[in-house]
């Protein structure tokens, strides 16, 4: 086994007396599929969050391809290749969705506010035309190709998040942070998001580490899954594995009736 | 919508460069190009009195798209572009007078010095957002208006400084006609370096800041530089006008540049289009054109024997910022997305007509 791609060592996060994240540490192995599941607020945005770089942890450290990240800044971790997608959606909504996914090229670009403007003098043109190619290869890999030149704001909730995975994809990334990749999605669109995620992960080799409430779906393409509960880590491993645990089943996933009457009596 | 189903039909693109032009299709283009000879062509045929009104649109053009670019595209707010505007023109006269740079070299370089002053005045730009920033640069307004009136070796004090008028090669552009070559040539430089910056990477980063700023930081913008950046360009475009306009009067006094002025590029482009180049264009005409109409309008009345009375004569200028106010509601209420959009209407009804959609 390689080394793994992101270490999360011992994060806490409060805010005031809430405390969001307690002594929460694991690992996500480099080219997996790890889920982060949970009861609702539970604190799985807040570490999204923190990983990402919205939230700086109180105590704990997060390292990312073996360098420490908990103290830069979110457009850094960006450079570094980190992706992500939000929970409630976050597109530019008055911008094409082709510029939305060129902002994703945003930090491989390397053309200025004076190199920019000169067009055809400068490389400017020859750089916008190459990112180009890759973009609409991203938009080929999503099928978004029919929407390229739609305005964000207009298009439908199923399209808007996979125009947030483009986005997110353009930046090169070598970790994508998913939140709620199907939340809201008939059953169709979600079988269309898992392939996504599962072909993203196999042919571009992106790391992913991503919430989600649909069980199946985290059974199906997971290859390690996490729960949170009250901001604590309950257990972390093989999917199965957490499926059979008992304190997992009667946090979250819940337990027949009569099972908890044993239990209790 | 988009711009796809504006396309005529049999117009394929075949490469992402032709994907990516400035104008929508071929003919746009031409049409753009034939307007600019046309322009070029103007004072053989118009008097000066049309020139003037030309050249007036030029260099407040150009101050109000960098307003624009700080308004419409990156989402910020700026109270005091009149006082940048004027910074460039006192700017550019003392380059000139003091350091005897030639007149053509002093306007670029008065764009870089508002540059530097509206990216510091934009410095908190980078931290508060909406009302706050209103008045911050509400204060840089009033603070620029100040060092105006108070010092002499920059600006002349109250009475104001000389600006030389553009000497290029031994011929002096000191008439209507010569100056509105160099006008235009200033105006179509300019548009055409906004329509690229919005088209490159730096641009499509404003826009991304003002959207959604959150989100544009975790793709990898940094918020507080593009904040910053965009004061500056802002800045750069209104110190380019201010140079133009001192040189074309020839004269600069610190009274002119003030926040009723500022007010009117605001005006400029919420009439023409928050975020939209073409609406600049059309919002600077607008409100180029307004005072003149009215003026005429005016003059009109005044032939009629009812009209030539005091309170229509000599209320004149009242009338004209009544006009302003009530033009700027107007547009809030009916269509405040500018004019840019109602001609995106206009253009549509045309090409789908007679099917409503």
């Amino acid at each position: 086994m390689s080394e793994p791609i992101l270490k999360i060592d011992k994060i806490s996060l409060a805010f005031g007396g809430v405390k969001a994240l307690t002594d929460v540490s694991f690992e996500v192995p480099r080219g997996s599929v790890f889920s982060i599941i949970g009861p609702n607020g539970a604190g799985k945005t807040s570490m999204l969050n923190c990983i990402s770089g919205r939230y700086k942890p109180n105590s704990g450290s997060i390292t990312f391809n073996n360098q420490n990240v908990t103290h830069l800044r979110p457009n850094d971790r960006a450079d570094l290749g980190m992706g992500r997608t939000f929970q409630n959606l976050a597109l530019f909504g008055h911008m094409s969705v082709l510029d939305n996914i060129m902002v994703g090229r945003h930090h491989l670009l390397k053309n200025n506010w004076i190199s920019g403007p000169l067009y055809w003098a400068s490389k400017a043109q020859k750089e916008e035309l190459e990112h180009r190619r890759y973009v609409e290869e991203v938009i080929d890999f999503l099928e978004i190709s029919h929407i390229r030149k739609s305005v964000a704001g207009t298009l439908s909730y199923g399209l808007r998040k996979r125009v947030e995975l483009a986005r997110a994809m353009a930046l090169n990334p070598q970790l994508i942070l998913l939140d709620e990749p199907m939340a809201g999605m008939n059953l169709e669109e979600k079988e269309d998001m898992a392939r996504y995620i599962l072909d993203l992960n196999e042919e571009f080799g992106i790391t992913v580490v991503m919430i989600e409430h649909d069980m199946g779906v985290v059974m199906d393409i997971s290859h390690q899954v996490m729960v949170l509960d009250f901001g604590k880590k309950l257990i972390a491993g093989l999917p199965d594995e957490v499926m059979a645990n008992e304190h997992v089943k009667r946090a979250y996933l819940g337990v027949e009736d009569d099972a908890e009457l044993e239990e209790v009596s | 919508m988009s711009s796809l189903t504006m396309r005529p039909c049999g117009d394929f693109r075949t490469s992402y460069a032709q994907d990516n032009t400035i104008f929508e299709t071929k003919t746009i283009r031409m049409m753009a190009i034939l307007s600019v000879l046309v322009l070029c062509a103007a004072p053989l045929f118009l008097d000066s009195y049309f020139i003037s009104i030309f050249i007036q649109m030029s260099y407040l053009g150009i101050a109000a798209l960098g307003l624009n670019i700080l308004v419409g595209y990156t989402g910020q707010i700026s109270l005091g572009h009149g006082a940048f505007f004027g910074f460039g023109a006192f700017a550019s006269a003392w380059l000139n007078i003091s350091m005897g740079i030639p007149v053509f070299l002093c306007i670029p370089l008065a764009g870089f010095l508002t540059m530097a002053v509206g990216m510091m005045f934009g410095m908190p730009a980078a931290r508060i957002k909406g009302l706050y920033l209103a008045i911050a640069t509400l204060a840089a307004q009033f603070i620029i208006e100040d060092f105006f009136a108070r010092a002499e070796w920059f600006s002349g004090g109250s009475s104001g400084s000389m600006a030389e008028p553009i000497n290029l090669f031994g011929f002096a552009f000191d008439t209507d006609e010569s100056f509105y070559y160099i006008a235009l040539f200033a105006f179509v430089v300019m548009f055409i370096w906004g329509c690229n910056l919005m088209r490159s990477r730096d641009g499509r980063a404003f826009v991304a800041v003002r959207d959604h700023y959150l989100s544009a930081e975790i793709m990898g913008v940094k918020l507080n530089k593009y904040r910053l950046l965009s004061f500056g360009i802002s800045s750069f475009y209104a110190g380019i006008g201010g140079a133009l306009y001192a040189h074309y009067l020839g004269y600069v006094s610190a009274e002119g540049f003030t926040i009723f002025m500022s007010i009117q590029f605001l005006a400029m482009i919420i009439i023409g289009g928050l975020g939209s180049i073409k609406g600049t264009m059309m919002g600077v005409i607008f409100m180029v054109l307004l005072p003149e109409v009215l003026s005429g309008g005016v003059g009109m009345m005044q032939e009629t024997e009812w009209g030539n009375i005091p309170m229509v004569v000599d209320g004149l200028a009242y009338i004209k910022e009544m006009a302003i106010g009530l033009v700027i509601i107007m547009f809030l209420i009916f269509e405040p997305e500018g004019l840019a959009h109602r001609w995106k209407q206009i253009k549509n009804y045309w090409k789908f007509y007679p099917f409503a959609y």
